[in-house]
């Protein structure tokens, strides 16, 4: 019971946060500079999303060999950058991932 | 499931016009890498689901109505320390707060469509999905049918979901271990790939960065709170080093007929 009112309710706030903007479309106007200031929106999220998850695991700044997220992360990034292609991106993060787990366990 | 599913998607494509099939088409395709990156997030997150304290049927309920991977881990930590539900709604709100942001960079190109439609595209609107919606809508090419990708992409991008998160409460019950192999670093890396192109400009590393460290050190504030202040600094940081950058380079020489004109005078 408990669980389905905890469920309802996590559908319901994330439905009206998503909701709310288009449901009002064409009825507000933003300004210039807010236009400017949401292009920053999704990296600068998800960046923060991901900064505490790669570089902290274990709850403590942790740039060690023993942190494979950080490294796995690290090989990512410059295939990243050189490859400029998403999939390539993650599939080799993935198995950095999984080499730099399984060496250091 | 799966074979409730595929059907699905050919009956939904044989009732469209080529058109619109050719944009619902291509906005599942642009959704794969995504897709990759979330099916050994979806897969943890059903086979955690058990352990944390959530029954099989909750954790695919909360797949299929709340649809947004990062709070439902979230809340799956939350209720395994053993917090009301109230809170864990609460966090749930904050942590999705980014959306409304995803939103508002979209109004516009979804003010010609019909509630209905908004509706749908509301429901569907996750971080990947408006990773790849923005993208289309800012490539320069006709958006009249964009809508029809939008919604191609949140179908590939919502079924796999829901197909991992069955899948993972089936290999949680097998592998009970699965948990501690560290597949949750797949969403990570998804996000990472999804920023890389950002990096462009001077004022988007500096954003990028300040929101990282603040997020850090900031993650000890209650109910994720961190994240949302760390996400407002660093696009107030952003902004602000454009707004420098732009009064910081070298005032226009004046035109030749503004030169002229001085000189007649």
């Amino acid at each position: 019971m408990n669980e389905a009112i905890m469920i309802a309710g996590m559908a319901l706030v994330t439905f009206s946060v998503r909701y709310v903007m288009f449901a009002m479309a064409g009825r507000i106007v933003f300004p210039v500079w807010f236009k400017h200031a949401l292009a920053y929106v999704p990296p600068v999220v998800l960046s923060a999303i991901i900064a505490p998850l790669i570089l902290m695991p274990k709850g403590y700044l942790d740039i060690s060999l023993a942190n494979p997220y950080f490294w796995a992360a690290l090989v990512a990034a410059i295939v990243g950058f050189w490859r400029q292609h998403l999939l390539t991106t993650i599939i080799v993060g993935m198995i950095a991932f999984i080499l730099l787990k399984w060496i250091t366990s | 499931m799966l074979s409730i599913m595929v059907p699905l998607y050919f009956t939904l494509i044989a009732f469209m016009p080529t058109s619109r099939s050719k944009e619902f088409i291509t906005g599942a395709k642009a959704t794969i890498p995504m897709i990759i990156g979330a099916i050994p997030f979806g897969i943890i997150f059903g086979t955690l689901a058990e352990s944390s304290g959530l029954s099989m049927w909750g954790a695919m309920a909360m797949s299929l109505f709340v649809y947004a991977g990062s709070s439902q881990f979230i809340a799956l930590g939350l209720l395994a320390t053993g917090v009301s539900p109230i809170i864990i709604i609460g966090t749930t709100f904050v942590v999705n707060l980014r959306h409304l942001l995803y939103a508002t960079a979209l109004v516009d190109k979804v003010k010609h469509l019909s509630q209905g439609w908004r509706f749908l595209l509301a429901f569907g609107l996750t971080d990947e999905s408006f990773a790849v919606v923005n993208t289309r809508y800012s490539d320069g090419t006709d958006n009249s049918r964009a809508h029809w990708f939008f919604l191609g992409s949140i179908i590939a991008m919502y079924s796999n979901w829901q197909l991992c998160t069955w899948l993972g409460i089936g290999l949680g019950e097998l592998f009970p271990d699965m948990t501690h192999w560290g597949l949750d670093f797949a969403m990570s890396v998804t996000f990472l790939g999804i920023v890389i192109p950002y990096l462009r400009t001077k004022p988007m590393w500096l954003a990028v960065i300040s929101a990282a460290i603040f997020a850090m050190a900031l993650r000890e504030l209650p109910h994720q709170l961190g994240l949302v202040i760390a996400a407002v600094f660093g696009i107030c940081i952003g902004y602000a080093s454009q707004q420098i950058g732009l009064r910081l380079k070298p005032p226009t020489p004046p035109s030749p007929s503004n030169k002229g004109a001085a000189h007649n005078e």
